[in-house]
């Protein structure tokens, strides 16, 4: 299981996999690319990334964050797209490659071989985090004091 | 008139090279790489990319390392290099009810849903210096204890459902941006929020801590203060979806703020909010009580003269790098200036001698 996200459809959820995943676990997953050409990029530019007034009131912009976009083509396949966070252009490019190759018949394969091991690693580390957190939650007691108790 | 002078190169040249001398220090020392510095000073990582208005730990880490600590000088190091970045997009906003909260705690309420999560923190320690990390050392490992995932609900929610806090007002238009078009006064919500959260830590501190001591009071308690990350969504024209493109560690707080009601409003607590890029909760809290400060006038309070209820006051002087600049741009060379000014007082000198002399 990639993610529980039911509002999201498949491409959205592997995509956000692709770029919320360190470049250098990514690579090691996936070593060698097939061939391919680059539509668009891979660029390195600013998301501007918006809050709410008061977490839930009307937009407001917090401040950028670094965004590498890239569109390849497969030779005689699809395209694929990433917008990815940082300046990694290899990765962009790399994740871009997993999305066309995601549309094409060696999905079940990519699934199994790098989406799992990426969610399946992401799953662990937020998961450590929470434990962590967890065993930092406070449990209050009362002691009784005075004369009436 | 501006008088163009040359010369100096070869001072400037040399001046930088001793620079970077001593920017590495004495070389008997290990050189600290950048990786040391984003994962061991993170905190000031943190301030650099909040302050900086660019969420790149690397980056922030290299201009630390160039500044040689001078978190102001790196903070000008990343607003420079954002000017060099094409604008993608604007992302969705941020939902920080479904952040992974590693921290998250109320002064208002002891039990509520979710809990008191203390996360990595500063609180209840000693503040002794520790002289076990002057030595290497092993580090402990942090306990771990059965976590649920689930989403942790606002305690602004908690009082919003009984009408005990005032409500945020919805919508989805554009908001303004500071690094796009001149900040204009009087200045809308989501302005003034874009300009505190860059705002210097040090000033929105102050401007704070001067509003519990009396200036411009507004009995703020801490509703809730939380870190964690969230994901950051942002929609693709080409695909005609939104994706996710990355996540992003943010520490949010929201003050519960006394209110006496109005002849519109019944009596109800009102908000002030605070939203930083990373573990920056003394900046979180600072901003909103500075926001809380800022909205006497759509809550029909009175206008004391508090510096923090001053819009252009607290907005026009909460930038680092516009104050920087300005500040030390008066030790460069002024000659010509200068010399008028000598040229005048000597003159008035002369004038006046001579009006004593024919006095007298």
């Amino acid at each position: 299981m990639i993610a529980n996200e039911p509002e999201k459809n498949e491409r959205q959820i592997w995509m956000g996999l692709l770029a919320r995943a360190a470049p250098e676990r990514l690579q090691a997953l996936l070593q060698d690319l097939p061939p391919h050409t680059l539509l668009r990029g891979p660029e390195v530019g600013a998301v501007m990334v918006r809050g709410r007034v008061g977490g839930t009131g009307v937009p407001f912009n917090l401040g950028e964050m670094t965004v590498t976009r890239c569109t390849v083509q497969l030779a005689d396949g699809p395209a694929g797209h990433a917008h990815i966070q940082g300046r990694d252009k290899r990765h962009a490019v790399r994740a871009a490659v997993v999305d066309a190759l995601m549309q094409t018949d060696r999905a079940y394969a990519l699934r199994a071989g790098v989406l799992e091991p990426l969610a399946a690693h992401e799953t662990a580390t937020r998961a450590l985090r929470a434990a962590k957190a967890a065993a930092t939650k406070v449990e209050f007691f009362t002691l009784a004091r005075g004369e009436d108790a | 008139m501006y008088v163009a002078v040359k010369g100096g190169e070869r001072a400037i040249d040399a001046a930088h090279a001793w620079l970077a001398e001593e920017r590495r220090g004495d070389t008997a020392v290990a050189e600290l790489s950048v990786a040391q510095i984003r994962e061991q000073l993170s905190l000031a990582v943190n301030r650099v990319m909040a302050e900086g208005s660019l969420y790149d730990p690397d980056l922030a880490a290299l201009a630390i390392k160039q500044a040689r600590g001078d978190l102001i000088e790196a903070i000008f190091l990343i607003r420079a290099y954002r000017t060099t970045l094409p604008r993608l997009g604007a992302s969705r906003p941020v939902e920080t009810a479904d952040m992974a909260v590693i921290r998250r705690i109320s002064a208002t309420f002891k039990d509520l849903p979710g809990g008191q999560v203390l996360g990595p923190t500063f609180d209840y320690t000693h503040r002794l210096l520790d002289f076990k990390l002057a030595a290497e050392g092993e580090v402990p490992v942090a306990p771990t204890a059965p976590a649920s995932l689930g989403q942790v609900p606002h305690v602004t929610a908690i009082l919003g459902r009984d009408g005990l806090i005032q409500g945020e007002a919805a919508g989805d238009e554009t908001p303004p941006d500071l690094t796009r078009e001149p900040m204009e006064l009087p200045a809308s919500r989501p302005l003034r929020l874009q300009a505190i959260t860059r705002g210097d830590e040090g000033f929105i501190l102050s401007m704070a801590y001067s509003t519990q001591r009396g200036y411009g009071r507004t009995h703020a308690f801490v509703g809730e203060l939380r870190i964690g990350a969230v994901a950051v969504e942002m929609d693709i024209p080409e695909l005609g979806f939104a994706v996710q493109i990355g996540e992003v560690e943010l520490t949010e707080c929201e003050t519960v703020n006394q209110f006496k009601g109005s002849k519109t409003e019944p009596p109800q607590f009102t908000r002030g909010y605070g939203l930083v890029f990373g573990q920056t909760e003394r900046k979180a809290i600072a901003m909103s009580l500075v926001d809380r400060a800022l909205r006497w006038k759509e809550l029909g309070e009175d206008f004391t003269g508090a510096p923090a209820q001053d819009e252009e006051f607290v907005l026009k002087h909460a930038d680092n790098i516009q104050a920087t600049g300005f500040l030390e741009h008066i030790k460069l060379p002024h000659y010509v200036d200068f010399q008028a000014e000598l040229e005048l007082v000597r003159k008035l000198r002369a004038e006046a001698g001579a009006t004593r002399d024919a006095a007298e």
